[in-house]
């Protein structure tokens, strides 16, 4: 009788959030559309700043060194940049990133490098600012070769070896999966998206079921029917759960289509530096499977809780007054997931969100810690029984099915 | 038949402490009859009937409706009765088959009974024409009958009624006084509560006077005009009521 009538509250629930315009784009749009625009938002404007600084021949000027034909010559030569002619004000232009960057030789720079006091060149740049950045590195590269060469020079002419000057080569190379280098660009924003976005589903049911019915008036009409009131709110909860994973499953499912298909377009290529191989964001079905269970304590938890908060309100304007922080309280652990550095210990497992936040970046990067697993599913799992207790125990109360 | 035994119903208030909505209030409907709760705003008549349909729980008393008490089997006490009141609003985005047939199961009843108890239903109150009709579309007359036919599918002996005309245009006022009568012709125990002198006097078989949540007076009209001495009802509710009224308003 218990399960038959929890079924029955489940079924005319669910046939009113389809015909519900609003429970339709929350659950079904939003994750859907969220990624693929944000993504294709994000890394298309990113790749064009990127690709337009690296395209870009920054214009330059030489400040002094007119005393100094040799290096001045070999600026020239380098064709990544564009020299153009030096203005007194040539601080401002960088400033006022009319120039990305002024070289400044000292006086008589020729002369010091036979006497071994050449000094220094200063590379004057916009710190922060892309392009004047990526110039400024370009130089300092350039400038280096040119030092090592005039050093090479003079071991030859003195008839020693060149590796004199280095001994060793130095190389850095990454040697983690695709996957793992994934895991720590993407992970953390997954698990943010993914408690965002569960919460976000099971927001406006919750909402609807609750306030909403107490603002339409059919409360008193569905009390007055056999239904005990535990049936009455397990359905109806059963109904907000669905919505939050429904939302939590098309989302991981929009991660996972829109990270193929951005590897599949090579829409990330112009983001990974010269020679370095892509960034690979792909992400296997296995890294989705398992943030997809991670995700379904975390639905009770949230589904119990907003139908806890929602049921206290008037109205559903009152009712989302009372959530609004709650978004605000929610991203604080997923965001602090994100930071590096951040990673999962004993007891940060036990801490409600943040262990979801920092498990799903793991779970992302292809690391399965099991105990870890095991800790952070039970954990969530007793807050998600006890927001649902408190739920269940909040639908017996007169005083707030009828506050006035 | 509605046993009603000392009901007590107190709420906090933050201003003024303790309220006693309902004071011991104790009154028998039987089968067949039409029992009127009367009273102004605020005397404790949707309260009291809200106590008897389990919607509230009293503090203090118990009723009997049907032999089940409110308090021990209050799912059975739901099962045996029907309640309609203007507060008692329809879903939306059901339609008018949809909202029955869902009260219907919660109701336990099996397919096949529920379909030829809507047809049936639906065919009397002359609903077809709206059956598939969302009831966000629909008039008020026509909500009106839904839910009519949402109390009525599980076919209960006991009917409760709070002030079901209230705000509602002659003609609905009408079907719904009409399906009232009906109830007590085919033998169900009905209360209704109302500040409408004129259906009280239409319907009711049976009167109780509540003010400030005691009951102040029971019997049948006659009763109550020969024991105030007056003919007009509104005079003998006014009669009654006054020396309660101002105390109510000093408390």
């Amino acid at each position: 009788m218990g399960l038959r009538n929890i079924w029955i509250v489940y079924r005319k629930e669910l046939t009113e959030a389809l015909r519900d315009r609003r429970t339709l784009i929350t659950t079904f749009l939003v994750p859907l559309l969220m990624i693929p625009v944000l993504g294709a938002g994000f890394t298309s404007v990113m790749s064009m700043v990127i690709g337009n600084a690296k395209k870009e021949k920054p214009k330059v000027m030489v400040v002094g060194g007119t005393d100094s034909p040799g290096v001045i010559a070999a600026l020239h030569k380098y064709p990544k940049i564009n020299i153009v002619p030096t203005t007194a004000d040539w601080q401002n232009k960088v400033v006022g990133k009319d120039i990305r960057a002024a070289i400044e030789i000292p006086d008589g720079f020729d002369q010091g490098l036979k006497t071994g006091h050449a000094g220094t060149i200063k590379i004057n740049i916009y710190g922060g600012e892309i392009k004047s950045e990526l110039a400024g590195g370009n130089i300092d590269g350039y400038l280096k070769e040119y030092r090592d060469g005039i050093a090479t020079e003079r071991l030859e002419a003195n008839h020693l070896p060149a590796d004199l000057l280095k001994p060793f080569q130095v190389k850095r190379q990454n040697i983690a999966s695709p996957e793992k280098e994934a895991g720590a660009i993407l992970g953390g924003i997954i698990a943010y998206m993914l408690i965002f976005m569960c919460l976000n589903g099971a927001m406006h049911p919750a909402i609807d079921l609750t306030a909403g019915e107490k603002e339409r008036g059919t409360m008193e009409t569905i009390l007055s029917s056999p239904v005990s009131r535990t049936h009455l709110v397990l359905g109806k909860f059963m109904l907000v759960l669905t919505a939050s994973l429904i939302t939590a499953v098309l989302l991981m499912a929009s991660v996972g289509i829109s990270s193929a298909v951005l590897q599949k377009t090579h829409a990330l290529d112009q983001m990974s530096e010269e020679g370095e191989p892509t960034p690979q964001i792909i992400l296997g079905p296995a890294a989705i499977g398992s943030v997809i269970i991670m995700a379904i304590p975390l639905a009770v938890l949230f589904s119990a809780a907003l139908i806890t908060i929602a049921l206290f309100a008037k109205s559903y304007k009152e009712a989302q007054s009372y959530i609004a922080p709650l978004m605000f309280l929610v991203a604080i652990p997923a965001i602090a997931a994100m930071l590096p550095g951040v990673d999962l210990t004993p007891k940060l497992a036990i801490v409600p969100l943040l262990n979801v936040s920092l498990l799903c970046k793991e779970l992302v990067t292809g690391d399965y810690h099991w105990n870890y697993i095991a800790i952070i599913f039970a954990s969530t799992c007793v807050y998600a029984a006890g927001a649902l207790y408190l739920a269940v125990k909040m639908f017996q109360r007169e005083s707030v099915l009828f506050r006035s | 038949m509605i046993e009603a035994v000392n009901l007590c119903k107190r709420f906090q208030d933050k201003k003024r402490g303790e309220v006693r909505a309902v004071d011991n209030v104790s009154f028998t409907c039987h089968p067949g009859q039409i029992y009127g709760l009367l009273g102004a705003n605020g005397a404790g008549k949707t309260t009291t009937l809200r106590m008897l349909a389990t919607i509230l729980e009293p503090s203090e008393g118990t009723a009997r409706l049907c032999g089940h008490d409110i308090v021990e089997h209050p799912e059975r006490v739901r099962a045996n009765c029907g309640f309609l009141s203007t507060a008692t609003a329809l879903y939306p985005r059901l339609t008018a088959q949809e909202m029955v047939e869902y009260f219907g199961r919660l109701n336990g009843l099996d397919s096949t009974t529920l379909k030829t108890r809507i047809d049936d239903i639906f065919n009397k109150l002359d609903m077809n024409d709206f059956r598939d009709r969302r009831c966000d579309k629909l008039s008020t007359g026509m909500k009106q009958k839904t839910s009519i036919a949402r109390t009525l599918v599980h076919d209960p002996p006991v009917m409760i009624f709070d002030e079901p005309t209230l705000g509602l245009d002659i003609m609905t006022a009408r079907t719904i006084i009409e399906f009232i009568r009906e109830c007590r012709d085919r033998g169900k125990t009905v209360i209704f509560s109302t500040h409408v002198m004129r259906e009280v006097e239409k319907l009711c078989d049976e009167i109780g006077v509540i003010q400030s949540g005691k009951l102040l007076t029971e019997g049948t009209i006659e009763q109550l005009r020969q024991r105030h001495g007056e003919n007009d009802l509104e005079e003998i509710f006014v009669k009654i009521v006054t020396p309660h009224y101002s105390t109510a308003e000093t408390v």
